[in-house]
């Protein structure tokens, strides 16, 4: 008798891998669209033309800049100058602590952020000046000398301040870059902060208020509160959330998230963070599923060597 | 009352008691079977594998699944995915098991149309893994509902929904099912119960049924050939092991299945590690919202056909003949009309062609379940629906015209 094993074998997997290509693979391909990774270039902002002083980029960004009139640089020595959900109430949005800026930011990014925010951020559908719409972070309109010169040296300023890329972990990756917004309970991170663990109840309490106060605030200003993103990473995945993150508006036309300008070094701590949070077993699957596979073939191995012991009278 | 001795050993101690020498006999060592069958009959076997699987992680899970709406997301992804050791691990043999057991189920069950399993006395076994595909079908679905993300709640809200009956508007049975207007607490608290409990109760039942409906058609063959067990199981018993065409369950046949059921366990394997994603829908892991319907709802890729069925009509007609693709299958064994229980290729062109059809337009009305319903997809679908309807009408048809081979 012909052996027919191996053809009803061909067949089952023949048509197991159409109905997988089919549900999986091709019908994701038609639900979602596919938004080609920029790589982070922000090609359609303006190249940087002048090379930047640190020093007369402090003074501009302390004083004529003003930047510390809405931000906090803690690495400069200039603290917050109100809580959070206090800040947010004034801006819509707590204006982030600009220490780590030079690292987290792309640098054409930032030099087009301080003359035009709306621009830069690609929100100018929600913000336009001229329907007195105004952001609230207010663009830079010079200090009087070369505004490119000035803009420049306060991208080197934030530079010089910033820790080394190395340094950057992926939680500081995500806490600056998203987390005014974004909350990531799995990690306890709220739009204010790290939850400290209080002694009374109460204390535990009165934070969970400044946070809701917080939301409230940002609730206004983006029309919705920007979701928890504790398991992104799950529901979405790293390309769909890079390049979203690289420019909101390929994804979600009109969307009150802004562009962030981060680089790509930043953007993969992000995920990076995000995977912490929302795939925090990854390595240890990886280890787990190399003994499991070496292990069941091994039980395979010895299950045919049985099969083929107890077949040989057989035939 | 039976006349007990003194016994000589805990086997004669148990015999007495339990018999447990002719159970042994009755179940495996002289519960015959054919030689001439290939791996496909090892598929019984990789689901009960794939059940156990099932079961044991399922338990494992239940240790710390919180069955409240409020409750529920998180201690699924985070106490079990993070906290819990291995509990990401459970989760994912579970979540795979559960899609995995529906594609093994699926070549059960072509299989046994293929050889025509389901006739001469086979008709319990086919009857009772149809009752068996109903409540793994319930599990699978009550299952679903349990992490409490975006797909749970809609894919619970539009099942839970057709129950309205279309243009009949008992929506008071739907809120009666749900125990709510919308699925909330009562609603999870139901499916929670049915999934861990009576569900799996009747699972476990119905094997026992499936198994009983087993011993006495014995298993088919791939020839289709009618085997004299008593003669033959003798010949086997008189030493001619070779010469025989049957062989023992136990430890023949179990050996083989053994061997396929470690194949199949590598393939399993491999996707609990490296390739889980189509066994736990992203979009569930969204937390459950009511105020936010998602861009796509569709049910596990297991159900697609028969949703498929439901789509491309109005809603009366779109009900009935989704009820009629729910149940038809169970009377495969009236409907074909044919003397024949031989492979279908054997069974001349018009079955042949019925068999193949069936299986390729089902895997089309699979894809199109899942994809948007716009343009030419929603066309291919309404023919693939009607064709499949057809086919089933034209069964009988078929069938009785069939020469005898
Ligand atoms: C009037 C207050 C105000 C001033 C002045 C201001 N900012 Fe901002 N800045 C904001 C607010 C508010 C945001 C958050 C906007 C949002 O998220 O929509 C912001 C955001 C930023 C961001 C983060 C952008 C991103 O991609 O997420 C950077 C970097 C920044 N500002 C730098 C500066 C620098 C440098 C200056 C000085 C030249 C400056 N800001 C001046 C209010 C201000
Ligand atoms: C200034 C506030 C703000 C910042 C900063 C921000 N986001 Fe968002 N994000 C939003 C808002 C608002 C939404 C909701 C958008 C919508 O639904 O239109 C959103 C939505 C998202 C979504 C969900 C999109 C979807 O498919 O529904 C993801 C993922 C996301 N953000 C990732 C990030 C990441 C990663 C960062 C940091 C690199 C970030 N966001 C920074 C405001 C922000
Ligand atoms: C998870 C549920 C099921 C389990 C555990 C199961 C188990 C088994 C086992 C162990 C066998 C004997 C070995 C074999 O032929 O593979 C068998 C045979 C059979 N099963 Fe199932 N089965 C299940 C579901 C189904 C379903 C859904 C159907 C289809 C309606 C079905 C129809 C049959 C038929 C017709 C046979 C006889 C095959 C033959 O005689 O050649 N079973 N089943």
């Amino acid at each position: 008798m012909k052996n027919k094993e191996p053809i009803i074998l061909a067949v089952v997997v023949f048509f197991t891998l159409v109905t997988y290509y089919l549900v999986e693979p091709y019908a994701h391909h038609v639900m979602h669209k596919h938004v080609e990774s920029e790589s982070f270039a922000y090609a359609d902002l303006p190249a940087i033309t002048k090379t930047g002083d640190a020093a007369r980029g402090q003074d501009l960004v302390m004083g004529a800049g003003a930047c510390v009139g809405c931000h906090a640089i803690e690495a400069a020595g200039m603290p917050a100058a109100m809580e959070p959900q206090m800040a947010a109430a004034s801006y819509g949005v707590n204006p982030p602590d600009l220490s780590n800026a030079g690292v987290i930011y792309d640098a054409r990014f930032l030099t087009d952020l301080i003359k035009n925010p709306a621009h830069a951020l690609k929100v100018e559908h929600k913000f336009d000046a001229d329907k007195g719409q105004m952001h609230p972070m207010v663009g830079f309109y010079g200090a009087g000398g070369d505004i490119d010169q000035e803009v420049a040296d306060m991208v080197a300023y934030l530079q010089s301040i910033a820790v080394k890329p190395e340094a950057v972990t992926p939680a500081l990756a995500y806490e600056n870059a998203c987390g005014r917004c974004h909350a990531m309970s799995y990690e306890n991170w709220t739009q204010i902060g790290t939850k400290p663990k209080f002694k009374h109840e109460k204390d535990s309490l009165a934070f969970d208020i400044k946070v809701l106060e917080y939301q409230d605030s940002i609730k206004t200003y983006m029309g919705k509160l920007p979701p928890d993103l504790s398991m992104y990473i799950r529901s979405r995945n790293e390309q769909f959330i890079s390049t979203l993150v690289e420019n909101p508006q390929n994804h979600l036309a009109g969307t009150a998230m802004p562009r962030t300008g981060v680089t790509a070094d930043t953007m993969d701590k992000v995920i990076e963070h995000m995977k912490d949070a929302g795939d925090t077993k990854r390595h240890k699957r990886e280890e787990v599923g190399k003994t499991v596979m070496i292990f069941i073939v091994i039980f395979a191995l010895f299950a045919l060597l049985w099969k083929k012991q107890v077949w040989r009278d057989l035939h | 009352m039976a006349h007990f001795t003194k016994a000589t050993s805990v086997k004669d101690w148990l015999n007495q008691r339990l018999a447990i020498e002719k159970v042994e006999k009755v179940m495996a060592s002289e519960y015959w079977i054919p030689k001439n069958i290939n791996f496909l009959w090892a598929m019984g076997m990789v689901l009960v594998v794939t059940f156990v699987l099932l079961l044991v992680s399922g338990i494992f899970l239940l240790m710390y699944y919180v069955p409240t709406t409020a409750e529920a997301f998180y201690s699924v992804n985070y106490t079990i995915m993070r906290e819990v050791g291995y509990g990401w691990l459970w989760r994912h043999v579970h979540g795979v098991a559960a899609s995995v057991v529906f594609l093994v189920i699926y070549i059960h069950m072509f299989t046994a149309i293929y050889y025509g399993s389901y006739k001469k006395g086979r008709e319990m076994i086919w009857i009772s893994g149809m009752l068996l595909f109903i409540a793994f079908s319930t599990e699978a679905f009550s299952g679903y509902m349990l992490p409490w993300g975006q797909m749970s709640y809609w894919a619970g809200m539009v099942i839970t929904n057709l129950f309205a009956g279309g243009s009949l508007h008992a929506d008071g049975l739907v809120e009666w099912i749900r125990g709510d207007y919308v699925p909330a607490q009562a609603f999870l608290g139901r499916f929670f119960m049915l999934h861990v409990l009576l569900v799996p109760i009747a699972i476990m039942g119905l094997i026992g049924l499936h198994f009983a409906a087993l011993r006495i058609p014995h298993v088919n063959n791939q020839d289709g050939e009618e085997i004299d067990f008593d003669v033959e199981s003798k010949k086997y018993l008189n030493g001619d092991k070779a010469g025989s065409k049957v062989m023992r369950f136990a430890n023949d046949f179990m050996s083989k299945d053994m061997m396929v059921v470690g194949i199949f366990l590598i393939f399993f394997f491999y996707l609990v590690f490296y390739n889980y994603g189509f066994a736990m829908d992203p979009v569930n892991f969204d937390p459950a919202d009511g105020l936010k319907t998602p861009a796509h709802i569709y049910p596990e890729w297991y159900f697609l056909w028969s949703y498929e069925i439901l789509r491309p009509f109005n809603i009366d007609l779109g009900l009935a003949l989704f009820g009629f693709a729910q149940v038809i299958f169970v009377f495969l064994p009236f409907l074909d009309r044919s003397p024949n229980s031989v492979p279908a290729n054997r069974r001349g062109a018009a079955f042949k062609v019925w068999f193949w059809l069936m299986l390729s337009n089902m895997i089309v009305l699979t894809a199109m379940g899942k994809l948007p319903p716009e343009g030419v997809f929603s066309q291919i679908g309404l023919v693939a629906a009607i064709l499949f309807i057809a086919q089933w009408i034209a069964l009988p048809i078929i069938t009785s015209m069939e020469k005898k081979v």
